[in-house]
């Protein structure tokens, strides 16, 4: 029934269709083949744990590489997320129509500040505000936090203001019935209600925050020691790769597509947590 | 019938998945005729019409039991042309649909579609198609303005000399007034009238008055199956079902 | 002592407000130093000329053609495979696990840090595939990242294209294939142009898959087989190094007027996309 030039035009569809995955599969496959014949050389439990990163004398711990990553990443989001929260909220329940239109473009143009930017702005404005009031040499986890803390306000403000703008009418109108204020409304009824889609979005916040490499380059301080305080310049393990990919070679290249598969299957992992939450409805 | 009737619809039976919509129906539409197809909300009239065009087969889950014939020969047959018969069975939405682009390029778009391409035959074609909808002496001056411009009632005689552009031989109109004011429904069914005499009609009106206004024979469907049909003048006067009466009469609707 | 329900409302309403006025303010800080910096550097020679001495004096020309190559072979490969995608996952096929699994790649791909990008445009483009640093590995690379964004903003764009224009479409006789190339796509148009606009701000603004796979290279790139450096690199060499803060600010602001131009672009099709939709 179908004429020839349809069943091909389908099928060309079809193959084009399947890019994304071939791409994924791609990525997945050409990384692990770099990165695992280092990882078992080592051993897993040494690399991810290992508290020595010295290539030149063949040492690959990342164990605090990963705290770095860690702290950076949770204090983004613990400077971020209520921040972004009550953006979105804003956005979604208290902006005037004209206020909004501004507002959100706004954000957009947040989103789109190349990285290098906002690493070179942390390093003028914020690294020495660290290192004069509160100590230390300024580039910092706190630093990295405060920047990343910024670059991730687009996606979770976004994406729980969607979430809130989703919810049907009724939620906001009975409350309101049962003569709730406003805020209280947010609180009780709205917030939890859209909660799926604000995990989510926090989600993949921290996703970002995780995998941002350039701008966390210029304000870390790139210390490859383990970080003791907040205050302590540190590495992540995006920034270890950003740093040392320009010249390593051999068994380090190689440590450093593990690097990669490690985030690889960190990012996985929250995706998957993510996608489950958003679901969730 | 004298002469072979233009549609032949024999045992039809229409599933939407396991869903029986249409049952067991039979009739004969003969040509260069309006025939209105009637009744209450949900009685397959849409879907019947949709089986004429093969539209049901966009439906995933649809199929059918049955014979659709035109001019004799099966529209379900495997080797059909379906692009082929629904240039030869054209329809009319309920809601006026006119593409996002000029007036002229929604009525070519048909025509374009198979290998019309030199510039003065379409021209040709969409004045004789307007000129038929008798639209063209309200569009003439603006033709490559956009079509969404146009009035309701406009845009739906719009959508009549689109499908009239592909010369076809039979027209489905499925409720093509519903929403429309009482001027513009008089102007489509006048032009109805007119189109008789090229085309077979078949129209399933919004309500019963339409149908007793505009066609020659009716047949009334509930729940899927025929009730009666027959010349329109007799079935009104003189309904053999009690159904048939207590629906033109509104007893239900 | 109970906060009374009021109070509690005013005191939310001031800390929300504080927070919406606080994003703007960063916003505001951030590009108006930018731009206060870098403004003055930027003038007909800046952006005609080629870096000199490793970007300490000169323009920045040769890293304007980077950015513009690489940009552009990123959009000439993403486009057809992203709007394509869409297109199979609207048009052809119904939800099912062959979705799924496709949409599942495209939100994965989304995820993956850039520099992961890096690495495997390094390991893929320019070594596997012997192109070499290059603009072509660079702009590969890049393909791939934006490929999410752009399936993503077509699909939305063709789901809104009311259903009744493929219907009649049909009904006056026209294959999918006709159907989509003539009713669906110039009703889409707009909303996949704007996929594609954003994506060339994603282009713009990359560095670290940028700088592994099309190395950074000062010289004027002569084909999509030379090396070249984009301009987001460029920055970010000139100021870590601390080459010439200077250039640095000057090519921060252009990358800064880019992104700008690109968001008032965008923002604008979205808002003619919506008044038609109707």
């Amino acid at each position: 029934m179908k004429s020839l030039k349809e069943k091909i035009s389908e099928s060309v569809f079809l193959l084009i269709a399947l890019s994304a995955l071939s791409a994924l599969a791609l990525i997945t496959v050409f990384i692990f083949i770099e990165g695992v014949p280092i990882i078992a050389k080592v051993g897993v439990v040494n690399f991810v744990f290992g508290m020595k990163w010295a290539p030149s004398q063949g040492a690959f711990g990342i164990f605090p590489m990963i705290i770095g990553s860690v702290s950076v990443t949770l204090g983004a989001a613990v400077l971020g997320v209520p921040v972004a929260l009550c953006c979105s909220i804003f956005l979604a329940e208290f902006a005037p129509a004209t206020l909004s239109n501004l507002v959100r473009p706004a954000i957009q143009l947040l989103a789109g500040i190349p990285s290098v930017v906002y690493g070179f702005w942390g390093l003028v404005f914020i690294v020495p505000a660290i290192r004069n009031y509160l100590g230390g040499p300024g580039l910092s986890i706190l630093a990295g936090s405060v920047i990343l803390a910024i670059m991730i306000l687009p996606t979770v403000i976004s994406i729980s203001e969607v979430s809130l703008l989703a919810l049907p009418r009724l939620y906001k109108e009975g409350a309101f019935a049962l003569g709730a204020t406003h805020w209280q409304t947010i609180r009780s009824v709205l917030m939890p209600a859209a909660k799926s889609g604000i995990v989510a979005a926090i989600i993949l916040g921290i996703g970002r925050a995780i995998g941002e490499t350039m701008a966390v380059i210029m304000v870390l301080g790139n210390a490859v020691a383990l970080p003791q305080s907040i205050l302590d310049p540190a590495r992540t393990l995006t920034t270890n790769i950003g740093i040392e990919m320009g010249y390593a070679s051999g068994e380090h290249q190689e440590a450093l597509f593990a690097t990669g598969i490690v985030l690889l299957i960190i990012i996985m992992i929250l995706n998957a947590i993510a996608q489950y939450a958003a679901r969730r409805r | 019938m004298t002469q072979q009737a233009k549609i032949v619809i024999r045992k039809l039976n229409f599933y939407y998945q396991k869903r029986l919509v249409i049952r067991e129906f039979n009739l004969e539409i003969p040509a260069n005729e309006i025939l209105a197809v009637f009744g209450p909300a949900n009685s397959g009239t849409t879907t019947l019409l949709r089986t004429l065009n093969r539209l049901c087969d966009l439906i995933p889950g649809a199929h059918l039991e049955g014979e659709i014939l035109l001019d004799g020969e099966n529209i379900y047959a495997p080797d059909v042309s379906v692009t082929e018969l629904r240039r030869r069975v054209g329809m009319v939405f309920d809601v006026p649909t006119p593409l996002p682009m000029s007036i002229f390029d929604n009525i070519a778009y048909g025509p374009r579609l198979g290998s019309m391409k030199t510039k003065a035959s379409v021209a040709e074609v969409v004045e004789r198609a307007l000129r038929m909808a008798v639209l063209w002496d309200e569009v003439k001056d603006r033709l490559h303005t956009p079509a969404t411009r146009l009035s309701g009632g406009q845009q739906q005689r719009l959508c009549i000399a689109r499908v009239l552009a592909l010369e076809p031989e039979v027209i489905l109109l499925d409720r093509p007034c519903s929403g429309l004011d009482p001027v513009s429904t008089a102007k489509i069914e006048e032009s109805l009238r007119q189109l008789k005499e090229h085309f077979t009609i078949i129209i399933a009106p919004h309500n019963v008055q339409q149908a007793g206004r505009v066609a020659d024979r009716v047949a009334f469907m509930l729940m899927g199956s025929m009730v009666e049909h027959g010349l329109t003048a007799e079935v009104f006067a003189n309904p053999k079902d009690k159904r048939t009466s207590d629906y033109i009469t509104g007893r239900f609707g | 002592m109970r906060v009374s329900a009021r109070s509690t409302q005013m005191i939310a309403k001031i800390v929300i407000w504080s927070a919406a006025l606080l994003v703007i303010v960063l916003l505001l800080a951030i590009m108006i130093y930018i731009l206060l910096k870098g403004v003055p550097t930027l003038n007909w020679q800046f952006l005609s000329e080629i870096p000199r001495d490793m970007g300490r004096s000169g323009g920045i020309l040769s890293t304007v053609v980077g950015t513009l190559l690489v940009t552009a072979v990123a959009i000439v490969v993403a486009t057809p495979l992203g709007v394509g995608t869409a297109f199979y996952l609207t048009e052809y096929t119904r939800e099912g696990r062959v979705t799924r699994i496709i949409r599942f790649s495209a939100e994965s791909l989304a995820g993956i840090p850039s520099i992961v990008y890096g690495l495997f445009g390094f390991i893929f483009f320019v070594i596997y595939l012997k192109l070499g640093w290059s603009i072509l590995s660079g702009g590969l690379t890049l393909a791939v990242m934006i490929l999410p964004t752009i399936i993503r903003t077509s699909e939305e764009a063709i789901r809104t294209v009311p259903s009744l224009y493929r219907e009649v479409s049909f009904s006056l006789g026209g294959t999918k294939w006709q159907t989509i190339t003539r009713a669906v796509i110039p009703s889409a148009l707009p909303g996949i142009a704007i996929g594609i606009i954003l994506g060339i701000g994603r282009c713009v603004a990359e560095t670290a898959a940028v700088i592994l796979t099309a190395g950074s290279a000062l010289r004027m790139p002569i084909s999509l087989f030379s090396p070249a450096r984009t301009m987001a690199v460029h920055f970010y060499i000139l100021a870590r190094e601390g080459i010439s803060m200077e250039r640095a600010y000057g090519t921060a602001a252009i990358l800064i007027i880019l992104i700008l131009l690109v968001n008032v672009v965008a923002n604008m099709l979205v808002n003619r996309f919506v008044a038609r939709g109707r």
